[in-house]
């Protein structure tokens, strides 16, 4: 099958001054050397801490970057690059973007007069009323204000807004904070639904948890680099997994020994030079402080920026047991 | 060079012109109502680049003083204006309801009022000339700076670092000085430098309707009034240096307040 | 020494007047660990506003020993962690100065944080919100904290800094006999974490 989407070393730039008086500007790469391909009928999520970038990679995207930032590398989607007109041509139809909250929808216009874009004719009325439908949605509720939606109903009204013409690539940037454990669910199922209906869906997220109810592959993000691009079901064993903040990710669940490491991660950008997971690695040798540029490297079919770990499958399940040795109790 | 390297040279530049205009006009008052009938009515020339008028009183000194003169207003005025405004906000955000409601109603009633209309009555009340203008350009343009400082210290209190800091125990006083004024004093600066062209538009306004400054100050409002009867004779040049004059400070005031409100914006701030 | 709220009622002035809490009992003593699920609008985080005195309850009482708590003056024994550390950080400010804000700090809660040196001289806006988190907690352990009320204080963080800002939570918590209130929308969290879980009834 052709990937419908295929971002290929992609690097954003933010462009900052130093401080709020000063004169001088440094540049912050909040996302580095990130290479993702996702195919159709499949959910992709990216997992990373608030605050890490994530949300820039959708507005990379769609070509939406603010005005400070810049973005190097390329992305293809259906195999053609995705340049600025392109994108411009396709945002809002074959590609859509669920933003994050209420806040991006208009607070003087009805829910219904946005899922329709402004038209008023029969059949763009039968379309909205359907998918505002397919989301448990009563035909109400085309009738109402933004302020008027709980939480979870106008995260709801944004997935019907998106899907209203059938879109082959789907970004969900943070659809669940602030909802419940049954909302949360529910639409992640939409989600799920979208991409079994034969769309591609790139879900952004802090959330692993829920991201691995409804993905098939995750990308994990660590100060701004893709350290591991696992397929989700080598989340049920932690011996499948490659990197060691992957693994260090799956024992600190709650479920599952709620384990931590030492160390904070770092601000996306800081670390100039090496792996960003020296300072909480128990593993980390000399080179790993010292190396220019960690390639990605691909193990029993994921993707893996470690130097520790053995692009050879054999040996690699030998690294569990070191790892568990290193944690904090 | 970036943004505000760039930001940062114009200001240096537009100050310095500013500073010199206000100096220079001090000197040169004098020399501005010094009558020669010899000399009545040229047109521009190298000697006296603004023309001279019909008591041959050269142009380009009367400008001159008069700019110094509107600055001088200006900078007065704005500084009243900003201080009530400063006071009145503060109050409005920190006393409570009532006080706020009082403050509020205030604000809305003189905004309502057109501001030309106002200055006149302000100035016409308190015997025109040079008090009457400052008068009434100060008690006039507080209105939407006090808004301001109301609107961002009302917010500032609902801040989660606010609150966290007053249940942390940490002093009224130390919490104002630590908190609110870093976020508030730019701000207010950036609104005091942008009140500057109002208040400089105004006081030549009122003056110019002749309810302001008296004829015997070299006021640009007084220069355009008195123009205006020689302008049909083809004596172009009296109203139109000293009106190019005055759009010229009144333009680089607000480009210094735009540049200073760039600065601090947080939707551009990193330009 | 406990931390109650008895019969309380709140809701925003507005058209609707609609109540966001009504007649809500909840009780806290020291070195309890209470957990509170809700679903999401059901006024988890009003609850916490009032627990620490933020709000004023229409009515019933909030009290602290017998006290109602927003007449307190002074360093509060409750304390309040929000859900977005970046918010409960003045942006103008250095670190190091917001940590210090209200007196020296324990290093040994620092090292326990591990916050590091550097920290202190950046603004909030070059550190990443579990290192920000870091510093809610450490600025919130003050000498005189008896209650911390935790409102979602791990949701927008990651697992692995999750888990560590709890191990030091139970930790502190354990040893100074804190009471702590945690909201979370994780029932697996709520589990690991708290001695008791109670679900907040409907408001209206």
């Amino acid at each position: 099958m052709e990937p419908i989407l295929q971002i290929q070393h992609v690097s954003i730039d933010f462009t900052q001054y130093e401080s709020r008086k000063g004169t001088s500007r440094r540049c912050l790469q909040v996302i580095r050397d990130l290479s993702l391909t996702l195919y159709p009928g499949q959910v992709m999520a990216v997992v990373g801490a608030s605050g890490s970038g994530k949300s820039l990679l959708a507005h990379g995207i769609l070509h939406i970057l603010p005005y400070n930032s810049h973005m190097r590398g390329e992305i293809l989607y259906n195999g053609e690059p995705l340049t600025k007109e392109r994108a411009k041509r396709l945002r809002g139809r074959e590609i859509v973007l669920i933003p994050q909250g209420v806040t991006y929808l208009d607070p003087l216009m009805k829910v219904g007069a946005q899922i329709r874009k402004g038209r008023r004719d029969e059949a763009s009325r039968r379309m909205s009323r359907e998918a505002l439908g397919r989301y448990g949605l009563s035909p109400d509720t085309e009738d109402l204000y933004p302020f008027e939606l709980s939480g979870g109903m106008a995260r709801r009204v944004l997935i019907a807004a998106a899907t209203v013409e059938k879109p082959r690539f789907v970004i969900a940037d943070e659809p669940t904070p602030g909802l419940d454990t049954v909302s949360a669910g529910r639409i992640l199922a939409h989600l799920r639904e979208i991409a079994d209906a034969g769309a591609g869906v790139l879900l952004i997220t802090h959330d692993l948890e829920l991201a691995l109810r409804i993905a098939d592959r995750v990308a994990v993000f660590y100060a701004g680099e893709t350290i591991e691009d696992a397929a989700a079901s080598d989340f049920a064993d932690p011996s499948l997994l490659r990197h060691p903040f992957t693994k260090a990710l799956w024992h600190a669940m709650p479920g599952h020994g709620f384990r931590t490491i030492a160390g904070a991660q770092p601000y996306p950008g800081t670390a100039e030079r090496g792996c960003p997971f020296v300072s909480s690695c128990v593993d980390c040798v000399d080179k790993c402080r010292e190396a220019e540029e960690i390639a990605p490297r691909y193990v029993r079919g994921g993707w893996v920026r470690c130097l520790r770990v053995q692009q050879d499958t054999t040996e690699a399940g030998t690294e569990n047991g070191d790892l568990g040795e290193g944690m904090e109790e | 060079m970036n943004g505000r390297k760039g930001t940062l040279i114009f200001w240096g530049v537009a100050s310095l012109i500013l500073f010199c205009l206000v100096v220079i006009g001090l000197f040169v008052e004098e020399a501005a109502t010094v009558t020669d009938f010899s000399r009545t009515n040229l047109p521009p020339s190298l000697q006296y680049p603004f023309g001279t008028d019909w008591m041959g009183r050269d142009m380009f000194q009367r400008t001159l003083a008069g700019l110094s003169l509107s600055i001088r207003i200006g900078l007065l005025t704005a500084a009243v204006s900003a201080a009530v405004a400063f006071v009145l906000g503060l109050c409005a955000a920190t006393l409570g309801s009532r006080v706020d409601a009082c403050i509020s109603w205030c604000i809305d009633w003189v905004m309502g009022i057109p501001h030309i209309l106002l200055v006149m009555l302000i100035s016409i009340a308190c015997g025109r000339g040079f008090t009457g203008v400052v008068v009434g350009v100060a008690l006039s343009h507080w209105t939407s700076l006090a808004r301001l400082v109301r609107g961002e210290i009302l917010q500032l209190r609902q801040a989660p670092y606010m609150l966290a800091a007053e249940k942390l125990g940490v002093s009224r006083l130390k919490q104002a000085g630590r908190h609110v004024m870093p976020h508030v004093l730019p701000q207010f600066i950036t609104g005091l430098v942008l009140l500057f062209p109002h208040a400089i538009l105004h006081e030549a306004s009122v003056t110019f309707l002749g309810f302001g400054l008296s004829s015997e100050q070299p006021a640009i409002g007084v220069i355009l009034s008195e123009s205006m009867r020689y302008l049909t004779t083809g004596k172009w040049w009296l109203a139109l240096f000293p009106g190019l004059s005055l759009v010229f400070v009144v333009v680089l005031f607000s480009l210094l307040g735009d540049g200073l409100r760039r600065w601090l914006d947080p939707a551009s701030a990193h330009r | 020494m406990s931390l109650e709220a008895s019969r309380v009622t709140f809701g925003y002035g507005g058209r609707k007047k609609q109540m966001i809490l009504q007649d809500i009992s909840l009780s806290l003593s020291p070195g309890e660990r209470l957990g509170l699920k809700a679903p999401s609008g059901r006024g988890k985080t009003t609850l916490c506003r009032l627990l620490a005195g933020y709000e004023k309850p229409l009515s019933g009482q909030v009290l602290l020993d017998g006290v109602p708590l927003y007449k307190w003056r002074g360093a509060c024994p409750v304390q309040m962690i929000w859900q977005h550390p970046e918010t409960a950080v003045d942006p103008l400010l250095r670190l190091g100065d917001t940590l210090r804000e209200a007196g020296p700090i324990d290093p040994k809660i620092l090292e326990r944080l591990h916050i590091e040196k550097a920290w202190m001289d950046r603004y909030p806006s070059e550190l990443s919100g579990g290192e920000l988190q870091r510093f809610c907690l450490a600025r919130a352990l003050q000498p005189t904290t008896e209650y911390l009320l935790c409102d979602e204080i791990t949701a927008m963080l990651d697992l692995v800094t999750q888990a560590q800002i709890w191990k030091f939570l139970l930790q502190t918590a354990e040893k100074r006999g804190l009471g702590l209130l945690i909201v979370s929308h994780s029932d697996a969290l709520l589990e690991r974490v708290c001695t008791r879980v109670e679900e907040l009834p409907e408001g209206m």
